[in-house]
C-alpha cells in the first residue's frame, strides 16, 4: 500500500510543546518538510529566536543555535559568512523581529545577506503572556491594551513586508497564511521558492507567516483560524510583494 | 634579526589578529579605535578574510556570536559605550560557550563621556555588565608589543576554553606608534577543517549521528544550575592557569604601587624619580585583572608599608588589591578622571606626601 502522508524526517520524535491551534507546528513542518524534499537537512543551519519558538530546535530536525531577543539575522549573518554554501534560516516570532529586532531584520536586508527568515506574526506576545505587540491590530485586546489597541495611544500595527520590500538587498518577501488547508499548501510554495532565493544567493529572502495564538487571542482553536482570516488578512494582505527574476 | 616595524596601535592590533589566523571582524566606528575597523576593511579582504561593517554594537556582538558558533575565529573591538552595548552577547556567548576575542579600547566616562583615555571601564570588563553568573578573562597590556602579542595568543584561549577573551586597551594605546615585532603569520583554519577541529559548532549536520545545538536557554533550574556549575568549573580553571602580573622591586619597596596599561608607564617614570629622593618603591602590574593575579601580592614582605593603587578612574581596581592584599599593608589611591593623564611628578609629590605619613 503506497502511503499519502508521512512524517517528515525533518522534524525529530520529540512531541509538540505548543498550545492547541497554534501555528508553529504547521509553520515548523512545513519548513523542515520543504528542506527534506530539496535534500537539504544535512546543510542546514537555523537560528531560533526568544519566544515560544525559543526551542523549535527540538523539532527542527537540523543543526541550530539559539538568538538573544531580536537578534536572529544577526547571528545568521555571521553564520552564512563562515558557511556561504550552507542553507542558513532564522524563525522569528512578531515581537522578536518586529519590536526588539527591527534593526537586525532590516540591516541584514540592506546588506543583502543570503539567508532566510521565517517571520511568524500572530499579532501578539506569546510566550509572555499575550501582550501587545507591534502587529496587534486596532482594537485587539491585549495584556497591556486591555480596552483593545488604541491608535492614538498605542499607534497602528506595522507591515514589516511592505517595509523590507523597500530596500534593495531584500530579493524576495511574501506574505502568507496558515488558515486553511489551501492557504498551507500555498505557504508550502512559498518556502521552496525562499530556499530557492538563497540557493541561488539572490539576497535576502522574507517570508511573513501570518500565524495563530488562540491561548492569548481567547478564542479556540477552530475559532483563531477564522479569526486570523477575518481580521488580520484583510490589515495584512497577502501575496508576493518582491520576487527576483526566474523566481 | 627579527625586524621592528613602526605601527599605530590600533593597526597593530588589527595585524596582530591577521596574524593569528582570524579572519573575521566584525565592527563599527567609535573613538577612539576607527584605525582598527578601517585596518581591517582594508586588510582582511586582501587575506581573504571577511570584514563587516555592522549597524551598531549590538548587531556587532551577535554577528561574532553566529561567526563564533559557525566555528569561525572573530576579532570585534569596540570602545566603552560601545562595550555598553555588547554585553548581553557577552553574557549570551559565555552561556552558550562560544568563542569571540573582544577588544576595548577605552575612553573615559561615564555616559558618552569623553574621547581621551581612561580606565573607567574595570568594572565594566571585569564584573560584567551582561546579566547573570558569568566571566571573562581580561588582559591589560601596557606596551604595543604586550598588546600585539596578547592579542596574537588570544584566539587560541578563546577556543580552549570555549568562552569569550578580551583585551582592554586604553585609548593612548590605540593611538599612539612604537616599534613592534610582529609574529609569525599562522594559518587561517579552513572552513573545510571547522568539524574537525570545533566538533561543537554548526557546520550542518550531514550525516552526523546526532546533531549540533547551542543553546543560552535553560528550560528548568536543575538544568540550568548543572550548567552555571560547569561554567564556573572552567572559569576555576582560568583562575589557576590565566592570572599573571609583571613585579618590579617588589620585595625591598616601602611603596608598592599597583597599575596596569598607560598608568603602568607613567609609573615607572615616578618609580625612578621617587629613588632619587629616598623612597624604595615596586611595582605590581597586572597584565591580567580578571582573574587578578591575588598571588602577587604574597610577595611583598615586611618593608612595605603602603600599598598604592594608580588608576585613570576614580579608583576601581582598588577593590581587587583591597581583596588580594586581604588588610596586611594600608592600601590607597592615587588617580584622575575624565581622561585626565597625570604627569610622573604629579603623581610623585602625591606619593611623597602619602608615604610621609606611614613612616
Amino acid at each position: 500500500m503506497k502511503p499519502i502522508y508521512e512524517k517528515t524526517i525533518g522534524m525529530t520524535e520529540a512531541e509538540l510543546s505548543y498550545c492547541p491551534g497554534c501555528g508553529h507546528g504547521i509553520a515548523h513542518k512545513l519548513i523542515m518538510d520543504v528542506l527534506d524534499k530539496k535534500g537539504l537537512l544535512g546543510d542546514t543551519i537555523g537560528v531560533s529566536p526568544i519566544g515560544c519558538s525559543v526551542i523549535a530546535h527540538q523539532y527542527m530536525n537540523v543543526e541550530m543555535c539559539e538568538a538573544a531577543h531580536g537578534r536572529a539575522p544577526a547571528v545568521a549573518t555571521g553564520i552564512k559568512r563562515v558557511h556561504p554554501d550552507k542553507f542558513v534560516y532564522t524563525y522569528q516570532g512578531d515581537g522578536d523581529l518586529a519590536s526588539i529586532g527591527t534593526t537586525e531584520i532590516v540591516h541584514a536586508a540592506v546588506r543583502a545577506e543570503n539567508i532566510c527568515v521565517f517571520f511568524i506574526n500572530n499579532a501578539i506576545y506569546g510566550m509572555t503572556g499575550g501582550q501587545m505587540a507591534p502587529t496587534t491590530l486596532i482594537g485587539q485586546r491585549a495584556t497591556t491594551a486591555v480596552l483593545g489597541r488604541d491608535a492614538v495611544r498605542n499607534g497602528r500595527p506595522i507591515h514589516v513586508s511592505e517595509m523590507l520590500a523597500t530596500i534593495e538587498g531584500a530579493a524576495y518577501v511574501e506574505r502568507v497564511s496558515i488558515d486553511s488547508p489551501a492557504a498551507i499548501r500555498k505557504t508550502r510554495k512559498a518556502i521552496e521558492r525562499v530556499v530557492e532565493v538563497q540557493q541561488r544567493k539572490l539576497g535576502l529572502a522574507f517570508l511573513e507567516i501570518l500565524s495563530t495564538c488562540p491561548t492569548n487571542w481567547g478564542v479556540t482553536a477552530p475559532e483563531a483560524m477564522s479569526w486570523l482570516r477575518e481580521n488580520m488578512i484583510p490589515y495584512y494582505p497577502l501575496g508576493v510583494l518582491k520576487r527576483p527574476e526566474g523566481i | 634579526m627579527t625586524r621592528k616595524v613602526l605601527m599605530k596601535g590600533n593597526e597593530a592590533f588589527g595585524e596582530a589578529a591577521i596574524r593569528a589566523g582570524c579572519r573575521f571582524y566584525v565592527g563599527y566606528p567609535i573613538t577612539p579605535q576607527n584605525e582598527l575597523v578601517e585596518y581591517m576593511s582594508r586588510e582582511l579582504p586582501e587575506h581573504g578574510g571577511t570584514f563587516i561593517q555592522s549597524e551598531s554594537e549590538l548587531a556587532t556582538i551577535n554577528i561574532a556570536y553566529g561567526i563564533g558558533v559557525a566555528g569561525g575565529d572573530c576579532l570585534i573591538s569596540s570602545s566603552s559605550p560601545g562595550i555598553a552595548l555588547m554585553q548581553e552577547g557577552f553574557s549570551f556567548a559565555c552561556m552558550a560557550e562560544v568563542p569571540i576575542v573582544i577588544l576595548n579600547v577605552s575612553r573615559s566616562g561615564p555616559g558618552i563621556g569623553g574621547i581621551q583615555p581612561g580606565q573607567s571601564d574595570y568594572f565594566q570588563m571585569t564584573r560584567g555588565g551582561g546579566n547573570g553568573d558569568y566571566r571573562i578573562p581580561v588582559f591589560t597590556p601596557a606596551t604595543m608589543q604586550e598588546a600585539v602579542n596578547t592579542i596574537y595568543g588570544s584566539f587560541e584561549i578563546a577556543n580552549r576554553y570555549r568562552n569569550p577573551v578580551s583585551i582592554m586597551v586604553d585609548g593612548m594605546m590605540g593611538q599612539m606608534m612604537e616599534p613592534v615585532v610582529l609574529p609569525e603569520a599562522k594559518a587561517p583554519l579552513a572552513e573545510e577543517r571547522i568539524a574537525a577541529e570545533k566538533p561543537w559548532a554548526l557546520v550542518g549536520r550531514g550525516t552526523k549521528p546526532t546533531r549540533n545545538v547551542i543553546k543560552a536557554y535553560a528550560p528548568n533550574t536543575t538544568i540550568l544550575e548543572t550548567q552555571v556549575l560547569r561554567l564556573f568549573k572552567k572559569y576555576e580553571s582560568m583562575e589557576a592557569e590565566l592570572p599573571e602580573a609583571v613585579l618590579t622591586d617588589v620585595e625591598d619597596a616601602e611603596m608598592v604601587f599597583v597599575a596596569y596599561g598607560s598608568a603602568a608607564r607613567i609609573v615607572a617614570e615616578v618609580m625612578t624619580i621617587l629613588k632619587e629622593r629616598g623612597i624604595r618603591t615596586g611595582l605590581i602590574r597586572p597584565k591580567t585583572v580578571w582573574p587578578f593575579p591575588n598571588g602577587a601580592f604574597d610577595r611583598l614582605g615586611e618593608r612595605t608599608k603602603i600599598v598604592v593603587s594608580v588608576e585613570l578612574s576614580m579608583g576601581q581596581m582598588i577593590d581587587d588589591i583591597e581583596r588580594a592584599v586581604r588588610g596586611r599593608y594600608p592600601v590607597r589611591l592615587i588617580n584622575r578622571a575624565g581622561g585626565i593623564i597625570p604627569t610622573s611628578e604629579e603623581i610623585s609629590r602625591i606619593a611623597e606626601e602619602m608615604i610621609g605619613a606611614y613612616r
